[in-house]
């Protein structure tokens, strides 16, 4: 016997679509904001329902990441919308005036900007210097706890310490090892040349006090994920390279890499587009001084969007670097399935 | 599980020299212990910071040895807020609760969402699967500032800034990317043998999902649930913009201990920090086993 959400056709669910887009303008246009917005909510909900209901039992996959793409979309993908749409209007959000049309006006104005160019390039020097930092100490701290010794666990928790602080902590607590006075590191300078060190007072000193800072952080994720891949290496395929006599070093590159890799590149990944975003160390650390030599984009972003209130011009800046990261990633995922199929 | 369950203290702390390919012996524990507290100083220095009074963390040279209070600790709790007056509630075991229950519930709630997700991605590819998936790890590259807008005017309209549930949602929202594409390089890496031999007798795709490829990707599971925890746990930003007073978190509460006209207490800020840190180092400690052991891929054999 068929079951009742089973009988009705495709059609039913597609019905619902203008129905409820004339529910929900009826909605906006009578009832005030907060009731609209649940009714509206409720109406949606009720259509998506139902193409679910037409969809149980005959297409698994889409019904199986249907919850996480309606969720990301209502908390994720809708807002990006939303101020994709500001990044062409003159919009403040301090203001109470409409938002007028403005067309490409902002993308224009961001991408003539010299003072953005120089926060990209500070950015990618950041980017550069703390991701490799973190993929070398994160693959060599992952080769160090590779193997099973005593008291491996307590170690390992130690190190992977950092990384459960939090960014206010980080940010603060760096800055009070930097501090020239009673400092840990100027302290220890002292001890050898006599006078207070400031780290943060030329460029390149607060450039390497901020990579120090977030490497030192986020190297763990790194040497984590690489210890999932070499703890994933099936041992009968050691014992096998033992038997043969295999060197040590063509053991690790053929049979440790290529599990490694993966993992690897994924790491890579994610640290690449979050040192992209890098945000909460350098403003707590040095707030982007000294002058604006570590002020990274996210961080101009921040001061454009919520301290000058350029809301649209913040949004179009935002859009720009998004469009870059877009390409950039992509590039980065073709060379990595090209190798990976050869 | 029960062979984990059953393993003695002695082992669990790793003490056990284990038998097999990959043991390194105490030599290599003596090296990773000096290692191992070089990285960890920054870390210790705030902890041993937190036991210090106001005069002793700035003191020069800096004192490794001193006369431990527990002052910092009592005032995160309650403390005068000027000179002279009386103590008052600060409100912390509030935040704490807060954090956990926050944290901890988006967490869970983006780990079931985002494992459906990903098995469905790997396993039942969708037209456009690779479309899909590049959309759900753009939604985490672009800066949270520029969303930020958008999402406080739509929480403020829907009646969702200062809940418990709007917080809980963003932060799930904010947890799936993660979630989804590291699960599903775990659900790709499974050997298909095992699932098509279960089909074969007739499992069921669910029974196939819950008893085949689920006890396999713990691993993947326990690790994934570590970093949405950590990051979720030290979220600040979102937090400071859309949380109100009852439900606000403990990173905003110390950003806001910080400001102040007498100068940062470091001592007070050592202690949060401290106390904040317990809980995620515990259940990293207790999930590290399913982290680290290898349970996935070592096990079946092709």
């Amino acid at each position: 016997m068929k079951k009742v959400w089973e009988v009705y056709p495709l059609r039913v669910a597609f019905a619902s679509i203008p129905a409820a887009l004339i529910v929900s303008a009826l909605a906006i246009t009578l009832l005030p904001p907060s009731v609209s917005f649940w009714v509206s909510g409720a109406v949606s909900a009720f259509s998506a329902f139902l193409f679910v209901a037409y969809a149980w039992g005959r297409h698994a996959g889409g019904l199986l990441v249907a919850p996480a793409i309606a969720l990301l979309f209502c908390m994720n993908i809708f807002p990006l919308l939303w101020s994709f749409g500001l990044s062409f209007f003159h919009y403040r959000a301090n203001r109470l005036a409409p938002p007028r049309f403005a067309g490409l006006h902002y993308y224009e104005k961001v991408l003539t900007d010299p003072v953005v160019w120089d926060r990209l390039q500070v950015t990618a020097q950041l980017v550069v210097l703390t991701v490799s930092l973190q993929m070398i100490v994160g693959f060599l701290l992952a080769m160090l706890f590779a193997k099973q010794f005593p008291l491996r666990r307590v170690l390992l928790i130690l190190v992977l310490t950092p990384m459960m602080l939090s960014f206010v902590a980080v940010g603060a607590f760096f800055r009070y090892y930097y501090e020239p006075t009673f400092g840990l590191l100027s302290q220890a300078v002292r001890v050898f040349t006599g006078e207070p060190y400031v780290l943060l007072q030329s460029t390149a000193g607060a450039i390497a006090g901020i990579v120090f800072a977030d490497a030192w952080m986020w190297s763990p994720f790194v040497m984590l994920l690489v210890l999932a891949g070499l703890v994933s290496v099936p041992k009968y395929l050691y014992e096998a390279a033992s038997i043969d006599r295999i060197s040590h070093w063509r053991r690790f590159w053929n049979i440790t890499f290529p599990y490694v890799r993966s993992l690897l590149m994924l790491a890579l990944l994610f640290r690449t587009i979050e040192a992209f975003k890098l945000f909460d160390v350098v403003f707590l650390l040095t707030e982007g001084g000294p002058g604006t030599s570590t002020e990274t984009i996210a961080v101009y972003v921040y001061r454009v969007s919520f301290q000058y209130f350029k809301t649209s011009e913040s949004a179009a800046l935002a859009y720009i670097l998004l469009f870059t990261v877009i390409v950039l990633t992509n590039l980065y995922l073709y060379f990595a399935n090209q190798r990976n199929r050869t | 599980m029960s062979a984990t369950d059953k393993k003695s203290l002695a082992d669990r702390l790793g003490l056990k020299v284990h038998s097999g390919v990959g043991n390194a012996g105490w030599g290599r524990t003596v090296f990773a212990a000096v290692i191992s507290f070089i990285y960890f100083f920054p870390v210790f220095w705030i902890i041993l910071t937190a036991f210090k009074t106001h005069n002793d963390a700035l003191a020069i040279p800096p004192k490794f040895i001193f006369t431990p209070t527990l002052e910092n600790f009592v005032a995160v709790f309650s403390r005068a807020y000027s000179a002279g007056a009386a103590a008052q509630d600060t409100g912390f075991a509030l935040y704490f609760f807060n954090s956990v229950f926050i944290a901890g519930t988006s967490v869970l709630l983006a780990l079931a969402i985002g494992t459906l997700a990903a098995f469905g991605f790997s396993r039942y590819p969708l037209r456009g699967n690779d479309t899909y998936l590049f959309i759900i790890l753009t939604t985490r590259m672009l800066p949270a500032i520029v969303v930020i807008i958008p999402i406080f005017l739509m929480f403020r309209v829907a009646g969702l800034s200062g809940t418990y549930i709007g917080v809980i949602l963003l932060y799930t929202a904010f947890n799936l990317p993660f979630t989804i594409w590291m699960m599903k390089s775990f659900f790709d890496e499974l050997s298909p043998d095992v699932e098509d031999a279960a089909r074969i007798d007739g499992s069921s795709d669910r029974r196939v999902f819950f008893k085949i490829c689920l006890p396999q990707v713990k691993a993947g599971l326990a690790a994934t649930a570590v970093f949405g925890l950590i990051l979720t746990w030290n979220e600040f930003l979102f937090a400071l913009l859309l949380t109100g007073v009852d439900t606000r978190t403990v990173p905003v509460a110390m950003a806001q201990t910080i400001g102040g006209d007498i100068g940062v207490r470091w001592g007070l800020l050592a202690a949060i920090e401290t106390l904040f840190l317990i809980p995620v180092i515990v259940v990293t400690f207790m999930l590290q086993n399913h982290l680290l052991r290898g349970v996935t891929f070592g096990t079946i054999k092709r």
